[in-house]
């Protein structure tokens, strides 16, 4: 049980502190923040045109379509749809060898990442998603909820995000032990992520078999099912079952990950470092 | 501009060191501020030295080359995925049919690509500021413009200018429409003058890092966000945004303007038809004050260093 | 070596080769006084500075960390324009026409390489031969000059990512002399290096400022560079020269001490001598401080005459000391 909270406060440090990390790039935020607002304004429109045609596709009104542009702007960096948290430096680490000080560290791997990224995806959360949000809806009419359940039942969808998130790119990063250049991995990944999250169009709107694909796919788990959630589509046992597909996603990627992270482990200690 | 792109892909068959046969004694003619042809033939220069120089570099990592190139047609084709998905969905948007929306996109989305192969890398001025690397080039007798420009040149950055050019190609076989000279003329006009505006966007983003140097992000919004922007018809967006983007930062004579002509449109502001045969003017004007933002940029990186 | 990296013809000697008068720079710095607060006030980091360096000289430019002197090479090389003050450097404004004064010097920047990264460092020498206009031949001989001195033969087809430290510092200085500049900066070139390639950067610069009469500024951190290479050195603090002479001169300045190291046969007492006094005893071995304009020989006849002498060493001040010290009689007169 001692050892359970001082691990517990660890992480909790490793979370905290990569928090504070991300909120020192001040001018770097306020920027990301301005062009997630344009990207929102512009998008805004073509669903207005969208929906315009085709009032109630994919199952929104008017103003779920433009809830669902806003809330994508919000979580974009937050569930690092394209890739940005730790990876890039978890590769960094694995290809100049380093990652072997991580490894000897009183502190697992897998866990000490992912307290960091949410700890950035925390911040994120709160500074790059609220201000478009605010924007979005007093300039446009959003289907914003009214009781609090469902903002706590939409952050939670929110988390669970997140673990899938990292749990897909910590499987990218470890590929940097068998490849020489991680960088086209990299990319396929957040192309995919990219599609398949609901980030370029709702997965509801896509037709037929690909829509159905794309909704079970774990992508999904990272905008479309936090999304939904927020708009209110899932409630109740519903919405249970809903958690329970994030959920378990994030169980199967994350056990993948700890798989790999042992034969890596392995080959790092044939190979002496 | 166009001759920018042509010298840079020569560029790789030059870099073998071969004779230049021009070198002179360094007189005082040389790099002299107030000889500005002479500069930007020096920049042109410098451009091509160093852009076939990174491409040396990366032909280094042929397969990752291949892999990003591919990665990076991809990328921007999902783009024309999403729209694709929408007329799926619907026959028109804002009143224009598939192969009209996609004469658009096709259009921003070659200059764009042009824009973003020949300088995209400008939006890593603000890293070179911050770690001091920029004054490696500030010692070096070529403009810094030119040698920030052609910074990690990246040749798989074709990969969006082909992905562009498909759908800029399938638009012209599928639109049924009268072909007159003009029309036929305007449209490498267009691809040119649109790639020229995108680049003085690229050049002024970069100079605005020299005053915020983690602001990188404000320039997507222009860059990568026009060119979203454009790729819908006008019709879609408030007058508000099209006025701003036809007056305020002229996107608009991108693809908007002279497109809008050659599907026979009218443009939602009710600006004359032969608007539409401006951006040349405005791709030479843009560029201008983009070299004028530029020099104030850097000088007052070079009073503050910072 | 009688052929040497310098320009056709020999130059004429020029006293006010690099010329500063009065020379500032002031910067406006914001700092955060709360989230979106800033408040403005002015540093600055260069005050006033004036010297004279001749063509052919070597000269050492040294002061503690934001001292100014990083501010002052790139006022030098045209990188900072002056807030005030006059500068010519070979007889050019560097602010003014910085491209043109480009091609008449060479800049090695310790930490930061110009080398390209992923290619074989020929093809970094091959873009500095088109970039400078260097005519062929030109190119040709001070390439195989420089390959020679700083034996770069084997590492010419080696991607630069692949060398050492102190491969690649050679690698940068050969870069910074292809075009035969007439003055040359190095901004720590020894910063990281193993003892060996210290030791071959630094005959590599003496023959260099000897036989091609190129102009050397050189700032460090390692003080064994400038005892090798400078009989002349600055010092900065503050923005401000504090001293500009030899470097023996600077030991007066300091009123330093130096250290006579002496082995006994035996373990005695501190030695009771006029002259100095001691200020350690190790065993049979005792170290004295003495006044570091007197002469070492008296102090060591006194010794050998009453003490039982096996050996005996003379240990030069450390020169960051003598800064240091500098700076504190400075500071309390």
């Amino acid at each position: 049980m001692f050892v359970g909270t001082g691990r517990f406060r660890l992480y909790a440090a490793v979370a905290a502190g990569s928090f504070r990390r991300f909120a020192t790039y001040r001018i770097a935020t306020v920027a990301g923040v301005f062009t997630n607002t344009v990207f929102g304004v512009i998008l805004t429109y073509t669903y207005i045109a969208l929906w315009d045609e085709k009032p109630g596709l994919g199952g929104y009104d008017q103003a779920q379509a433009l809830t669902y542009v806003w809330l994508g702007q919000a979580l974009l960096t937050t569930v690092a749809v394209m890739g940005g948290g730790f990876e890039d430096e978890l590769m960094a680490r694995i290809r100049t060898g380093d990652v072997a000080i991580d490894l000897y560290r009183p502190a697992d791997l897998q866990a000490w990442w992912l307290a960091g990224d949410l700890g950035r995806a925390v911040f994120q959360l709160l500074a790059r998603g609220a201000v478009p949000m605010a924007f979005g809806g007093l300039c446009f009419q959003l289907a914003l909820p009214g009781d609090v359940l469902t903002w706590l039942a939409a952050t939670v969808a929110v988390l669970l995000g997140v673990v899938v998130s990292f749990a897909l790119r910590f499987l990218v990063a470890l590929s940097a032990f068998w490849l020489l250049d991680g960088a086209g991995v990299a990319q396929m990944a957040w192309l995919a992520s990219l599609f398949f999250s609901g980030m370029l169009l709702p997965l509801n709107v896509f037709p037929g078999a690909l829509g159905e694909i794309a909704r079970a796919l774990p992508w999904s788990a990272l905008i479309q099912v936090p999304a939904d959630v927020f708009l209110g589509k899932h409630r109740g046992a519903d919405l249970l079952a809903t958690y329970a597909f994030q959920a378990g996603w994030a169980a199967v990627l994350l056990t993948a990950g700890r798989l790999l992270q042992a034969v890596a482990t392995r080959r790092v200690v044939v190979q002496g470092g | 501009m166009a001759e920018l792109l042509r010298h840079d892909q020569e560029g790789a068959a030059r870099a073998a060191g071969r004779d230049e046969g021009r070198a002179g004694p360094p007189g005082p003619a040389d790099g002299a501020p107030d000889r500005p042809l002479a500069r930007a033939r020096d920049g042109l220069r410098a451009y091509r030295m160093i852009s076939a120089m990174w491409i040396r570099s990366t032909m280094a990592y042929r397969a990752s080359f291949a892999m990003t190139a591919l990665g990076n047609f991809a990328a921007t084709a999902l783009d024309f995925a999403a729209i694709l998905l929408m007329f799926s969905q619907v026959d028109a948007l804002g009143g224009y049919r598939l192969p009209e929306v996609a004469f658009l996109y096709g259009a921003a989305a070659t200059s764009f690509g042009l824009a973003d192969l020949a300088i995209g890398s400008m939006d890593r001025l603000g890293r070179r500021v911050r770690d001091g690397t920029l004054d490696t080039l500030l010692v070096r007798p070529a403009p810094v413009l030119a040698q920030v420009a052609a910074d990690r040149f990246a040749l798989r950055r074709l990969g969006r200018v082909t992905q562009g050019a498909l759908i800029l190609g399938y638009a012209l076989i599928a639109l049924d429409l009268t072909w007159t000279p003009l029309k036929v003329l305007l449209i490498p006009l267009m691809l040119v003058s649109g790639a020229g505006i995108f680049m003085a966007v690229f050049v002024v983003g970069g100079a605005f890092q020299f005053l915020a140097q983690d602001a990188s992000e404000v320039q997507n919004a222009f860059t990568y966000g026009g060119n979203t922007l454009l790729q819908y018809p006008p019709s879609v967006f408030g007058k508000d945004l099209v006025r701003g983007a036809t007056f305020l930062v002229p996107i608009a004579f991108v693809n908007w303007l002279p497109g809008l002509y050659v599907l026979g449109r009218p443009y939602p502001l009710g600006l004359p038809s032969w608007a539409a045969f401006t951006p040349p003017l405005v791709a030479v004007a843009c560029c201008a004050l983009a070299g004028l933002a530029w020099r104030a940029g850097l000088r007052s990186y070079r009073s503050t260093g910072s | 070596m009688d052929t040497a990296l310098d320009p056709d013809p020999a130059p004429a000697p020029d006293p006010d080769f690099i010329a500063l008068d009065g020379i500032e720079k002031v910067f406006d710095v914001r700092k955060k006084t709360g989230f979106l607060r800033r408040e403005r006030h002015q540093v600055r980091a260069v005050d006033g500075i004036t010297f004279r360096v001749p063509r052919g000289e070597m000269v050492g430019y040294i002061g503690p960390n934001g001292a100014g002197k990083s501010t002052t090479i790139k006022m030098l090389t045209g990188i900072l324009t002056p807030s005030g003050g006059r500068l010519r450097v070979a007889g050019i404004d560097p602010a003014r026409e910085r491209t043109r004064l480009a091609r008449r010097i060479g800049v090695v920047f310790g930490q930061r390489t110009t080398l390209w990264w992923d290619l074989p460092l020929i093809d970094s020498y091959r873009l500095m031969h088109r970039m400078y206009r260097i005519p062929d031949r030109r190119y040709a001989e001070n390439l195989d000059r420089c390959v020679q001195l700083l034996d770069l033969g084997d590492l010419l087809d080696v991607p630069v990512r692949q060398l050492s430290l102190g491969q690649r510092m050679r690698g940068d200085i050969a870069a910074a002399l292809l075009h035969d500049p007439e003055v040359l900066y190095l901004d720590e070139p020894t910063i990281g290096l193993d003892v060996v390639s210290k030791a071959k950067v630094r005959g590599f610069l003496r023959d260099l400022n000897a036989e091609s009469g190129t102009t050397v500024l050189l700032t460090t951190h390692d003080l064994t560079d400038i005892e090798q290479l400078c009989k002349r050195v600055m010092v900065i603090d503050h923005g401000r020269l504090m001293y500009d002479g030899p470097l023996a001169g600077l030991h007066e300045v300091g009123e330093s001490e130096r250290t006579l190291v002496v082995d006994l046969e035996r373990e005695l007492p501190p030695l009771d001598v006029e002259s100095a006094r001691v200020v350690k005893v190790e065993g049979p071995r005792q170290w004295l401080a003495f006044p570091a304009a007197a002469s070492a020989a008296p102090l060591v006849a006194a010794i050998a005459a009453r003490y039982p002498l096996v050996d005996l060493s003379v240990r030069e001040p450390d020169i960051e000391a003598v800064i240091a010290k500098m700076y504190a009689d400075r500071a309390s007169s």
